[in-house]
């Protein structure tokens, strides 16, 4: 169509329409592209000032590309330079990055699991209470972190909870689970009864049904919600803050990102910050870009807070 | 017929179907001639019987779930309701006094505090231009992801993707950056524009973070940008359902695409629009990790929002817990309000069933 000969494409640019509906394509794609672009802006900014020296940072006339890109920004954040525990010696990233893994994992593996058996119970059992429960999960998912960490540090504070990670830990798996519930009961109401019927028939009891049959056929629901649950518990800012307060030590990855723009002790170091920033977001894009089907069909079937 | 009837849990199946037999005999204790357990049975299996007999199962396994929601959630929401009626501060965290009820005092003295009303119209004005502004945004690339050939609309979808993924705390710290007096892009740019355009030298060095006006600009910028990839996605789905002989039908009879849109695709989706309106208003309402990382760095009270005013009420010497609960409480029963709308738009929507 493309290679047609040049009398046929004239005389096709010639008849009404035609021409137009080329411009307007071509007006479409300059759209998409610079919608594209000004989205893809801040990230990209971001990287390539990680890669900046401290000179290029502040310069005249800033470029996209770092002039004479360095790793000095990693090796700074990696060594921890930055942040430092009570007595003064620095903290390396892996700290962060363990606590911030350890607290999510332990977090994501336990709301799974509790969310699981709730939306079982959701989506197979008529019961009474069924819709007042939704409901109150739909209430309970809108309920403001920052209202409700007053009481919460209260709470911990007497439970001896704060300045530990198995605080952020229960937090988490509690404000993960609404969400969790609401996309898995959907996923688990997919599962075609039929299946479970068949083999209770050939003798199997509640148990076997659920491990052999229900619980393989859900596994993709539960991986497409866990990945929803980490991202909360990965990158949630209010409880951790309040919280681990100073305590360096135990940071979060977020706090560590907050903590190195709000405490620096010479002026701003944003070539650190980017970096840091960086270390922390390109994991969470990776895994975006890696399930992404799955994620565009889940944001649509339950709200899931950004 | 009888194949749903065995395995249906419940107390029918077991004493009158003949399907449910086993169950049933187990249940008589018949003698164990026949049947090769032992006589009597294990405590494992009277307690099967006795949930499947009062319909338990779905109650048991709600358990574990409402008690974590219950304890860390609901109890907490319940507890700022009562500490709003107390007087709550650092004397009695520390158990040095005991709290005191002292009625609607913390709530008289939020009301006569400049500083409330002051935050509560930054929130409000804050979501009145943010709402709008991210539901457009969100509505016109949902649009034109809709018209763009296969590739593009993936490039496009996939960057928006990347912006909706980026955590909230990279993306502030990122457009504080971008908007930095010393060395950000934005004041740069804004001073190399001509000066018709509104820029000029003036812009240089321009501090965003020492006012309400700029700082809560640059925040409206960062949660459009974080916040219409949802609406986009959102509303692409959507889109996606009606069928196209409606649009074509309405441009056969000369219709704009102005006027189809409000014509058509508006009122086919307005469930959706309902809902992703609710959703916008209850994010930018409580908005507060971004807002803290933009404007609370500096720690300008005149810069507060609503949240921001609460925590700090609440988080910096002397803690205020019991006012901090009752601002926390009118915060919450604003939210809960929108929330009455959102599940009022959800359950029209079907997804309650």
């Amino acid at each position: 169509m493309t290679t047609a000969p040049a009398p046929l494409a004239a005389r096709r640019a010639r008849r009404p329409g035609t021409a137009g509906k080329r411009a307007r394509r071509a007006l479409l794609n300059l759209a998409g592209l610079l919608v594209a672009l000004v989205t893809l802006f801040p990230v990209l900014w971001m990287i390539s000032t990680a890669f900046k020296p401290p000179t290029e940072l502040f310069s005249l006339t800033p470029h996209p590309i770092p002039l004479h890109p360095t790793l000095d920004n990693f090796r700074h954040v990696i060594d921890g330079t930055g942040v430092t525990d009570s007595s003064n010696n620095p903290i390396p990233y892996w700290t962060f990055l363990r606590n911030s893994l350890f607290v999510t994992i332990v977090a994501v593996a336990v709301s799974s699991l509790l969310a699981l058996l709730a939306a079982i119970a959701l989506a197979r059992f008529k019961f009474r209470f069924r819709t007042t429960y939704l409901i109150m999960l739909l209430i309970v998912q809108m309920l403001p972190q920052q209202a409700l960490v007053i009481a919460l540090y209260i709470d911990f504070r007497s439970l001896n909870l704060l300045d530990s990670l198995t605080g952020l830990i229960a937090v988490y798996t509690a404000f993960a689970l609404p969400v969790t519930i609401w996309m898995l009961r959907s996923f688990a109401a997919s599962v075609p009864k039929e299946l479970e019927e068949a083999a209770a028939i050939d003798g199997a009891g509640a148990w076997t049904v659920f491990w052999r049959i229900l619980f393989p056929l859900v596994t993709p629901g539960l991986v497409a919600t866990s990945v929803f649950a980490f991202i909360f518990a990965y990158n949630e800012f209010v409880f951790a803050l309040t919280f681990l307060g100073v305590d360096t030590p135990r940071f979060t990855l977020p706090l560590f990102v907050q903590f190195f723009q709000g405490h620096s002790t010479s002026g701003t170091d944003w070539g650190a910050i980017m970096a840091a920033s960086t270390l922390f977001t390109i994991p969470v894009l990776a895994f975006f870009l890696i399930i992404q089907r799955r994620l565009a069909s889940g944001l649509v079937a339950g709200a899931v807070k950004g | 017929m009888v194949k749903t009837e065995s395995r249906r849990p419940g107390r029918r199946s077991i004493s009158s179907s003949p399907a449910g037999a086993v169950t049933g005999r187990l249940r008589r204790r018949r003698p164990p001639s026949s049947s090769p357990r032992p006589p009597g049975l294990t405590a494992r299996q009277r307690a099967a019987i006795w949930v499947r007999r009062h319909r338990l199962a779905p109650y048991l396994l709600l358990i574990p779930a409402t008690a974590v929601i219950a304890w860390l959630i609901l109890w907490p929401a319940a507890q700022i309701g009562l500490f709003s009626f107390q007087d709550y501060g650092l004397m009695q965290i520390i158990g040095a006094q005991p709290t005191q009820w002292i009625g609607l005092g913390n709530y008289s003295q939020i009301l006569h505090d400049p500083e409330f009303w002051l935050s509560l119209r930054i929130t409000v004005l804050f979501s009145l231009v943010v709402v709008p502004l991210t539901l457009t945004v969100g509505t016109l690339v949902g649009l034109l992801l809709s018209r763009l050939g296969r590739k593009m609309a993936t490039f496009v979808s996939t960057s928006a993707l990347l912006a909706w993924g980026t955590p909230a705390v990279s993306a502030s710290v990122i457009f504080a950056w971008l908007t930095d007096p010393d060395g950000g892009i934005v004041d740069w740019s804004l001073s190399k524009l001509p000066s018709w355009l509104g820029g000029g030298p003036h812009w240089a060095e321009f501090s965003w973070q020492n006012s309400a006006l700029p700082a809560y600009t640059v925040l409206t910028a960062l949660l459009v940008w974080m916040g219409f990839p949802f609406i986009a996605v959102t509303v692409l789905a959507g889109l996606r359902t009606i069928p196209a002989e409606l649009h074509e039908a309405a441009r056969i009879d000369g219709a704009g695409p102005w006027r189809s849109f409000w014509t058509i695709t508006f009122p086919l989706l307005r469930p959706v629009f309902m809902v992703l309106l609710m959703l916008s208003i209850i994010w930018d309402f409580g908005v507060f990790t971004q807002a803290f990382v933009i404007t609370a760095a500096p720690g300008n009270r005149d810069e507060f929002n609503l949240g921001l005013y609460e925590y700090f009420k609440a988080f910096t010497q002397p803690p205020a817990y019991g006012m901090a609960s009752a601002i926390a409480f009118i915060l919450t029963l604003i939210l809960l309000i929108i929330t009455v709308g959102y599940v009022r738009a959800s359950v029209k929507q079907g997804e309650v069933r």
